[in-house]
């Protein structure tokens, strides 16, 4: 598996080396554009896919911290202060208050 | 790079607390050396998911390294015997210290390329190997320290959309994803959600084409 992980990394790093010497397709360069938002979107969700929004806690450790991370990047924009506290909070809010 | 000491402290941590010990940190950060999906790469393998699923997911989290070494295709053009790791080593951090740095003459360029490649890689797997022994000896439990990915990924989602006035590629994320989950429950959502995202994204560029 770690085989495999590391193989489609590397093909992937590789593969425009290899295949576009002169000149990238209009397509290829759109979704480089707009596809790295929507995965990091799709990761988030990814993350959170276990989250029971109908049974107490009802999600709202994930909520809170995850708004902090939120606000602290907006505020900071430095992505490892947003995540260090976001962790944080989250550790402290699971032992604590739910 | 404090971050990639940090941020690797974080992957050994996790690692550790799914119960892959020191010699799998080690492995992942030397040989796979890409950090988001090294923390989607704890949850694969401790999910015991198929390696066709591994391959795809590894495939959509790492397509963005796709651009970026299309980018440095010129760049790299007359590395020679440092292309290899030059493109092996190209994630985002490294990328995005070396797409605007400047290159003095091509010689010193790619040597200083590769030592910044090597000491990023360095910091990085530092970081894995601290944070996997650190898992092992902390006095309190770690519980909670997996919200860290998903931290790092709001972090990310945020910062992506300060930047940008055209939201739709993020939301068509969130939201395709979302009803995926929804639709196909928790274990076998993400390949329907990524070839949702493409379909949609591909529409909406097209349209966006045909308009201007």
């Amino acid at each position: 598996m770690v085989a495999v992980m590391a193989a489609v990394t590397f093909l992937l790093r590789a593969l425009p080396f290899l295949v576009f010497h002169k000149e990238t397709p209009p397509y290829i360069s759109f979704l480089g554009k707009v596809l790295p938002p929507a995965i990091i979107g799709m990761l988030v969700i990814y993350c959170l896919k276990d989250v029971d929004i109908f049974r107490a806690p009802y999600g709202l450790p994930e909520l809170i911290a995850g708004l902090s991370v939120v606000g602290l990047q907006a505020w900071k924009r430095n992505s490892l202060v947003s995540i260090l506290a976001g962790t944080v909070i989250y550790m402290v809010l699971i032992r604590t208050v739910f | 790079m404090a971050g990639y000491i940090v941020l690797g402290t974080g992957f050994g941590i996790l690692l550790r607390s799914a119960g892959y010990g020191l010699p799998w940190a080690f492995a992942m950060s030397t040989l796979i050396y890409a950090g988001s999906m090294q923390y989607v790469g704890v949850g694969l393998l401790s999910g015991g998911v198929s390696l066709l699923t591994t391959a795809l997911t590894t495939f959509m989290v790492n397509a963005r390294h796709l651009f970026y070494s299309i980018s440095m295709v010129d760049r790299y053009k007359d590395a020679g015997r440092y292309k290899p790791y030059l493109i092996f080593a190209l994630t985002d951090e490294t990328y995005s210290l070396l797409c605007d740095g400047h290159a003095p003459d091509q010689a010193e360029a790619d040597r200083y390329r590769f030592f910044v490649s090597l000491f990023n890689q360095c910091y990085w797997v530092t970081g894995s190997v601290l944070g996997s022994l650190l898992g092992a000896v902390l006095p309190f439990s770690t519980a909670g320290i997996e919200f860290s990915m998903t931290a790092l990924f709001i972090a990310s989602f945020t910062e992506h959309w300060l930047n940008t006035k055209d939201h739709i590629p993020a939301l068509t994320g969130l939201i395709g994803t979302l009803l995926c989950l929804i639709a196909f429950g928790p274990e076998r959502f993400l390949i329907p959600a990524m070839l949702l995202i493409t379909f949609v994204l591909s529409l909406s560029g097209r349209r966006k084409g045909a308009a201007s």
